[in-house]
């Protein structure tokens, strides 16, 4: 957004002024705003917007963080026991991968003045969402490549778009996301080919797996348009730029050569080439489901936000102790360089312990291959 | 001889070497699958992460070092639990984060100072270390930064990093018994090692644990096939797929 009024605030807090002025400000910033929205500028976290225009994003992309980390269980549900250490590997990055969107996600929901602690706990009580698919159960080895190719296509198909989301730091988040996310969709894909290719069993295994998740996949993209309570506003805003059921329709488009590909079938017998349309037609998607996984009665929606609840209970004392020591460190800093405020930083507290390796030039910094994200 | 003389996998090396592989290489694959475990329940976003950086580092070293040895599935997949040649310290149960943070302390040390010393001979056992030092330098500052911040944290935190750091004790003894055909000076290993984990355990406020560091019977047993009761059940896991599929590839 390049336009903007002098007096840049967060919106919505009233500043000292107040009163009338106030009123007539932020009907000139809302114009701003319109204008900035309909020249396809993006909006940064220091301009002004809409009350509604932030809270809705703040839920969108912490529903989307969420769902990246509650996506890691169904896929750790097989890391140890992955059949071959090739595929242990590829899925372990993946898992480590998911992580790692969380964190970007959960940092673009806090430039919008949202905190990871609150939202976390909105999570681990119910009170904020995560995509319904990650309420399905990994129940054998090809359901990782299913994910891989149904799920992460799904949700590369959604998140294309968003790259060009009005907000910019979703849409940057978004740019790295889809990169990673089509690496692991052609991992799924090519795993699904290799078990569609292997021995009777592997591929019963595979056409099993595609046919439970082919129509939860369907529903990733929520429900049909007319029902659909956020995307006018969405739409209007230049947060979403299609509608559900026009990525759905690209979504079955893209998929059904791919199953061709694959040498699977996917389960859905009014699928078919509509030579009128130049699109496919489908089935009708049980909706029924969708809003009893969405009220929780899902296989397992219970078990994934019970999971995420234990590991932050359990870990709380670690994160106790973190912060205490962090505190204490800094008190020694202060105790120590009171006037010259040279911080007495763990690291530097630490090179006594080292030894002499030749990897002394290597520390955590340098390790960027695959390193943990920040 | 005995019929584990010739475990699946091939065994195109010779004797010492392919021995030397099998041991390290074990080391790092049962520690990844450990780590592993953890995927999802870390105590925070950020350790998910670091913690599988680290189990694909070293499931990265395992699959060099088996492949030195035959063919690394079959070495991984098919080896019954007295054929694996892991010390028993990483095979141990993951606990709680502290119990994790001393193996991986105990472990990382290890391997930074073995990596350290391999990596300035020759062959492909130096390729590999060269390689992999990189990647335990980081484990150990990982595990070190951890170490301080439990043992120097709150009360709880420093009564579990004691309390895993004691329990753990006993396994490190195994660290240092010679492997044949890793040409190490294993008496540097075990003084190196010693001064850094006593650093690190005395900066953090925490005692170094006292005894042996192996019960009688069981020093160096791991390296000879003889594992503790929660490997099997490891390896049950870990390689059921695998085994159902009898010549299938993944």
């Amino acid at each position: 957004m390049t336009t903007v009024l002098p007096e840049r605030g967060s919106g919505g807090e009233s500043g000292p002024g107040g009163g009338d002025a106030r009123a007539l400000d932020d009907a000139d910033r809302l114009a701003v705003f319109d204008a900035a929205i309909a020249a396809d500028e993006r909006i940064e976290p220091r301009d002004w917007m809409p009350d509604k225009y932030r809270s809705g994003l703040i839920r969108q992309i912490a529903q989307h963080a969420h769902s990246e980390i509650i996506g890691m269980q169904p896929e750790a549900n097989w890391i140890t026991r992955a059949p071959s250490l090739r595929r242990k590997a590829i899925l372990m990055a993946k898992v480590q991968d998911e992580a790692g969107h969380g964190l970007y996600l959960y940092s673009a929901a806090e430039t919008l003045g949202a905190d990871r602690e609150d939202l976390l706990d909105k999570l681990h009580t119910g009170r904020q969402k995560y995509s319904s698919i990650f309420n399905y159960p990994t129940l054998t080895w090809a359901d990782v490549g299913a994910i891989g190719w149904l799920v992460d296509g799904a949700a590369i198909t959604n998140q294309v778009p968003l790259c060009r989301c009005s907000y910019g730091p979703y849409a940057r988040a978004m740019v790295r996301v889809c990169k990673e996310e089509s690496f692991h969709q052609r991992q799924g894909y090519e795993l699904l080919l290799a078990l569609s290719r292997g021995t009777p069993a592997q591929h019963a295994m595979a056409q099993d797996a595609v046919d439970r998740w082919w129509w939860p996949s369907l529903m990733m993209f929520g429900p049909p348009d007319a029902e659909s309570s956020h995307s006018a506003q969405s739409m209007a805003w230049k947060i979403k730029r299609h509608s559900n059921d026009e990525l759905r329709q690209r979504f079955v488009d893209i998929c059904v050569p791919q199953a061709e590909a694959l040498g699977l079938t996917l389960p859905d017998p009014d699928l078919r080439w509509n030579e009128e349309r130049g699109l496919h037609d489908f089935g009708t998607i049980d909706w029924s489901e969708f809003q009893e996984v969405l009220k929780g009665n899902g296989p397992c929606n219970e078990q994934r936000v019970t999971q995420r609840r234990t590991a932050h209970e359990n870990g709380a004392w670690v994160r106790e102790a973190a912060a205490a020591y962090a505190a204490k460190q800094a008190a020694r800093a202060a105790a120590y360089a009171p006037e010259a405020g040279v911080a007495h930083t763990p690291q530097a507290h630490t090179q006594q312990a080292r030894v002499t390796t030749g990897a002394e030039s290597t520390g955590p910094e340098q390790h960027t291959e695959g390193g943990p994200a920040a | 001889m005995s019929a584990h003389e010739q475990p699946p996998g091939g065994g195109t090396a010779p004797g010492p070497q392919r021995r030397a592989a099998l041991a390290l290489g074990d080391d790092a694959l049962v520690l990844a699958q450990r780590l592993g475990e953890w995927a999802g329940h870390a105590p925070v976003l950020e350790e998910d992460v670091a913690l599988s950086n680290i189990a694909l580092d070293l499931l990265g070293q395992a699959r060099t070092l088996l492949s030195l040895a035959g063919d690394e599935d079959e070495l991984a997949y098919l080896r019954e639990e007295r054929e694996f040649r892991n010390v028993q310290l990483v095979e141990q149960p993951n606990g709680d984060f502290a119990r994790t943070i001393a193996r991986q302390l105990y472990f990382s040390v290890h391997q930074e100072l073995l990596y350290g010393q391999l990596a300035g001979g020759r062959g492909e056992l130096a390729e590999l270390a060269a390689k992999a030092v990189k990647e335990t330098a980081y484990h150990r500052d990982h595990a070190e930064q951890w170490t301080l911040r439990l043992g120097d944290g709150t009360a709880e935190s420093r009564r579990r990093m004691q309390s895993a750091l004691d329990g753990l004790w006993r396994y490190t003894g195994e660290l240092f018994q010679p492997v044949e055909g890793v040409p190490a000076d294993w008496e540097a290993l075990a003084s190196g090692w010693r001064n850094v984990v006593g650093a690190v355990i005395e900066q953090a406020a925490l005692t170094v644990p006292e005894g042996p560091q192996s019960s009688a019977w069981s020093a160096g047993a791991g390296r000879q096939g003889v594992h503790t009761e929660s490997f099997g059940r490891m390896l049950a896991e870990m390689q059921h797929l695998h085994r159902s599929h009898p010549g299938a590839s993944w």
